[in-house]
């Protein structure tokens, strides 16, 4: 089938490096619909799991009625003997730790908990066995509310614990010396429990090979060997008895970064029964059980100065973590980071943040692009538009008086947070000059003629990526990155196969770590394979997570593919019959002074003809692993100022953004085309966070918006084509200068979009400090200030 | 998400679908595109016995204009109305608000039928045919009845069609020439469920109007006295002559007690009205 596109003959092969526009590889299949996603994979005997799930939040387990006739295809938690709960701890003083059921025991803790696993032919038959299950539940008051479940007496999700607390954090530094401060804005701001929607939701299946003595689990995820890992420890079997494959995976973002108890249960399933079991979730599965993320809420106070020069923060944030501690990343992750993260890009003398990961009657948060950073910065930049309020300065002038500036990197932050490099000033400026803030105070001033109100809003963060072993041992999660490694093999005909512990699943990694091996080796794009997604053909890796890939898996693969390329120099010099200083490698072939000989020549040899290679050749061959880490590995800082403009119907609350304009620096792009892509999905992501995506509970635990007719996405016809510009400032600390951007779109948006919203209702008297700004938020908002403005008159 | 066991039933004709519905035991229910009963099957919120699908009735997809009328059988499509494929009595604004409903994938499938006996307060088209005046036809074995579209539903999901009766058409009058069509829904995001619909009809030269209030969570509001919402009476300056605060009233009357729920749906009232006098 060679008459579709031979993606390597778009680029001109001069232009396959890295910095280059190359369309990427995967889209060939993916586009075409023939990619294989754990759906698609068909296996004989295969048959289909569905669960009994709790349907009330916080209940104590009575019983567990099973029709007779289902007896022997429905099992509960007392078949699982002898496996072990996920439990992900972390090494920070006072953490509690949870033990997360694989079936619930005796006890539930979420809505959608598993139950009961029935397994039949079909999905459909399955359904009707859980359907025909009963559970005779003692419900318990549900705890529902991170504030409540704070203050003693409420309801306790762990009751050993005392409290619901899993963790507190704590920094100070000199918050008295900000006391006095002549401005001083104390607000409550809150962002919403979100639900991360990729396109494809989880799905497994579990095979057991006897002459492998092996577990095969299929499954999406983000980090296959974090997987096995996990697994290992719940089922108590060696690591090599278990192989994760995780196929192409619709879109992660967090949501496939997570052991789930639906991956060993499906596991157990295989080895008890001998056939093939698949578990998908389904939407409804997905809305209620699952990757619930960015459930926020703070009481900060900024303190200034009149010129806007901010004198310090003082901040207590909550983090609703949910029921359990979710594995690998834990359940303080997102607390715990937002007393790291809160100063943002900003300095300041003084600073103090008190945080608490709470426990509730709801999912386990998980991280979800940008982890949390998208509401650090929502708190963080709403306050700073405030404090130009009070001070009766523009946004932008009280942003550049505080932003680190260019002369001073790398700069160590009041968190000791290490900016590796950049203009953030610079990036500001440009937004606010492409946005034309001018035109819109114009604008405002004269008023609109169809009535609605204009608002122009800003934001800027910096965004730590690729942090690595002294961040995350600190931690003391149940991963911590290493040495990140790549294998780098050429083969006989001369093309080249790469294989890599991390997964792509969206981010263009078999495009752009092609690239790199070809800014390493010339080898034509179109002729490298890279292997990813499997535990047995690839080096062990954290995985995909922390916008991590392109440095660290990026650096692995030159670092491999240099190794690789000394080798063959060493062979070509042989041949060519000239010393090895004398070699160089370009464009995919080794030169001497009188002649060069193609890296395809010298694999030819080494594989197919080795009479001919010189008895002293290097035994190592064609093939190399090798590891990287960065010089430094406190991480790169990329960053971006994002500017909106919003218009906001007065009488329904509607907002529609009428301009959006990003201006970012991801280091050296390897492939401008696909961090272009990945921030327009980012801000995609990040309106849904700003103006849509909500997932309320009732009083019960019950999560209300449950399929997704009420839970709404922003769709096509509501995310804006942005105005993109890019600044390249290297990271002096990575391979090539690059920076990891993948999360860096889900941040900014909130903030930029809540500052123009209420900088378009400022002069109504309304602030909107919740995300996300519902019309509904926004019209009861400017009905209650039209009815305190009469009242008061 | 699977629907739970059920029997599917696909006649050819309308007498052998009736025949099926009172034959059969158990719980019937007709599926006419399937756009919010296949939901619903899914998620287990309905599990009838048997499903009988009619939209392999040819009669049902039959469309003329008898007299001053136009007859819409009930499986033409929103899509086919959307396109033009059915003759257009109403100066292009069922069109326009065919063209408005959900996504596209859904009018492809999604009928004039099954959107009216699905009986949703926010769905489209029960707000419109309540605003142009439109009858129903309602067949049984029994022989076929009459029912205004305005006296058919009456509350959310639920109508006065009976056990073993089927809509058959709508019966749609033609539009005059001195009519106004003013249509405006809002919605939280284009193709979601309405949260307000505003469908009015004014006649100037008549001084007549129809006047719905729709998407209220129960059947749609038919304003009785349209005069009072123009200051006693309707004339061709009537955009200027609407009274919100009767509106207002009205609503408060119908039980909605949330103020920003009735100014969102008195907005939406006003700017259907600006749009009929535009």
């Amino acid at each position: 089938m060679r008459n579709e596109r031979d993606l390597s003959s778009v680029a001109p092969a001069s232009k396959q490096g890295v910095g280059a526009r190359v369309p990427r590889k995967e889209d060939d299949r993916l586009m075409r619909g023939r990619g294989q996603f754990v759906g698609d994979i068909r296996l004989a005997g295969l048959q289909d799991v569905a669960f009994v799930r709790s349907p009330l939040a916080h209940a104590r387990i009575r019983a567990i009625h099973i029709p007779e006739r289902y007896r022997d295809v429905v099992f509960t938690s007392a078949d699982l003997v002898g496996i072990k709960p996920i439990r992900a701890i972390t090494g920070l003083a006072g953490f509690k730790p949870s033990d997360q059921p694989i079936l619930a025991t005796d006890k539930i803790r979420q809505v959608g908990e598993l139950v009961a696993m029935c397994v039949a032919p079909t999905r459909a038959e399955a359904e009707d066995i859980a359907a025909s299950v009963t559970l005779d539940l003692e419900e318990l008051p549900a705890v529902y509310d991170m504030l409540k479940a704070r203050e003693p007496g409420s309801p306790l999700v762990h009751e050993p614990w005392g409290d619901n607390i899993f963790l507190e954090s704590f920094f100070e530094l000199d918050i008295s010396s900000a006391l006095d401060a002549p401005i001083k804005v104390t607000r409550e701001i809150s962002t919403a429990r979100q639900c991360m929607s990729p396109l494809e939701g989880r799905g497994v299946i579990a095979t057991f090979d006897h002459r492998l003595d092996q577990l095969t689990l299929y499954t999406g995820s983000q980090m296959p060997h974090i997987v096995r890992n996990g697994l290992s420890d719940c089922l108590e079997m060696d690591q090599g008895q278990i192989r994760i494959v995780s196929p192409d995976v619709g879109g992660g973002f967090g949501h496939k970064g997570i052991l789930l108890p639906e991956e060993v249960c499906l596991s157990w399933l295989t080895m008890k029964r001998g056939f093939p079991v698949r578990w998908i979730e389904d939407r409804r599965e997905h809305l209620v059980a699952s990757s619930n993320c960015r459930e926020h809420h703070y009481k900060i106070t900024v303190y200034a100065d009149r010129d806007g020069t901010l004198r310090g923060i003082d901040c207590e944030a909550t983090v609703d973590s949910g029921a359990y501690s979710s594995y690998p990343f834990s359940a303080c992750l997102e607390a715990a980071q937002v007393v790291s993260i809160l100063p943002g890009p900003y300095q300041m003398p003084a600073y103090r943040c008190r945080t608490y990961s709470v426990a509730t009657n709801k999912c386990p948060i998980l991280p979800y692009r940008g982890v949390a950073r998208t509401g650090v910065c929502f708190a963080l930049e709403l306050m700073l538009d405030l404090v130009a309020a009070e001070a009766g300065l523009e946004p932008g002038d009280v942003r550049l008086r505080n932003l680190v500036r260019p002369e001073q990197m790398p700069f160590d932050n009041i968190t000791k947070k290490h900016f590796d490099s950049g203009d953030y000033p610079e990036a500001l400026r440009r937004a606010v000059a492409q946005i034309d803030i001018d035109g819109i105070r114009a604008r405002q001033r004269k008023g609109e003629e169809d009535g609605r109100l204009i608002g122009v809003g800003l934001s800027i963060y910096c965004e730590q990526a690729a942090h690595g072993t002294s961040v995350y041992s600190g931690w003391g999660i149940p991963m911590v990155p290493g040495h990140e490694q790549a294998t780098a093999r050429l083969t006989p005909d001369g093309g080249l196969e790469l294989k890599v512990g991390v997964h792509s699943h969206g981010q263009g990694l078999e495009t752009t770590l092609s690239q790199v091996a070809f800014e390493m080796l010339g080898v034509d794009v179109g002729k490298i394979r890279v292997v990813h997604g499997d535990t047995a053909m690839t080096p062990y890796s954290t995985g995909t997570w922390g916008s991590r890939c392109m440095v660290m898996a990026g650096g692995a693969v030159a670092t491999a593919c240099h190794e690789l390329g000394e080798r063959a120099k060493k062979i070509g010099a042989k041949l060519l019959q000239v010393d090895e200083a004398n070699v160089v490698l370009v464009d995919g072939e080794i030169r001497g002074p009188n002649g060069s000989v193609t890296l395809k020549e010298i694999a030819h040899t080494w594989y197919r003809r080795p009479q001919d290679l010189p008895g002293d050749v290097d035994p190592g061959g064609l093939e190399a692993t090798s590891g990287y880490k960065p010089q430094r590995d406190s991480g790169t800082f990329s960053y971006a100022a994002h500017a909106v403009t919003v218009a906001i119907d007065p009488d329904l609350g509607d907002v529609e953004i009428l301009d959006y304009v990003i201006v970012e620096d991801g280091g050296v792009l390897v492939n401008p085309m696909i961090v272009d892509g990945q921030i327009y999905g980012g801000l995609a992501q990040g309106i849904g966070t700003a103006l849509y995506e909500e997932m309320p509970f009732d009083r019960a635990g019950q999560p209300l918006n449950t399929t997704l007719a009420d839970y709404l996405l922003p769709g096509p016809t509501e995310v804006p084509m942005p105005w993109l510009d890019h600044m390249e400032t290297p990271s002096p600390y990575t391979k090539f200068g690059v920076k990891g951007i993948g999360e860096g779109g889900a941040i900014a948006p909130p903030a930029a979009i809540g500052n123009a919203v209420n900088d378009a209702l400022r002069r109504l008297g309304v602030e909107m400090l919740q995300s996300p700004i519902t019309p509904r938020r926004v019209l009861e908002g400017i009905l209650a200030a039209r009815d305190a403005k009469r009242t008061a008159a | 998400m699977k629907p739970a066991p059920f029997a599917y039933e696909r006649p050819r004709d309308i007498a052998s679908a009736l025949a099926v519905m009172t034959g059969t035991e158990g719980v019937v229910k007709i599926m006419a595109g399937g756009q919010s009963l296949g939901p619903m099957l899914n998620l287990r919120l309905v599990a009838p016995d048997t499903i009988v699908d009619i939209t392999g009735l040819a009669e049902l997809k039959h469309v003329e204009v008898t007299g001053d009328e136009l007859v819409i059988g009930a499986c033409v499509t929103h899509a086919d109305i959307e396109d033009g494929r059915i003759p257009d009595v109403t100066r292009g604004a069922m069109q326009r608000v065919a063209s408005a409903i959900a996504y596209r994938a859904v009018r492809n499938r999604g009928t004039v039928g099954g959107s009216l006996s699905h009986a949703d307060p926010s769905a489209d088209w029960v707000s419109t045919f309540a605003a142009l005046g439109a009858t129903l036809s309602l067949r049984s074995a029994k022989g076929a009845r009459l029912v205004a579209m305005k006296d058919f539903m009456l509350g959310a999901l639920e109508s006065v069609l009976q056990s073993g009766e089927m809509l058959e058409a709508v019966r749609v009058p033609v539009m005059s020439r001195s009519a106004r069509w003013g249509y405006v829904k809002s919605c939280r995001k284009t193709g979601e469920f309405a949260h307000a619909i505003g469908a009015v009809l004014i006649d100037p030269e008549a001084g007549s109007a129809r006047i719905v209030i729709g998407a209220v969570e129960a059947a749609p509001i038919i304003v009785e006295n349209t005069n009072e919402m123009f200051g006693g009476r309707i004339t061709g300056d009537f955009k200027t002559r609407f009274d919100a605060r009767v509106a207002d009233a009205l609503l408060s009357k119908a039980g909605m007690s949330d103020a920003a729920d009735r100014h969102i749906h008195v907005t939406v009232l006003r700017r259907a009205v600006a749009e009929a006098a535009a």
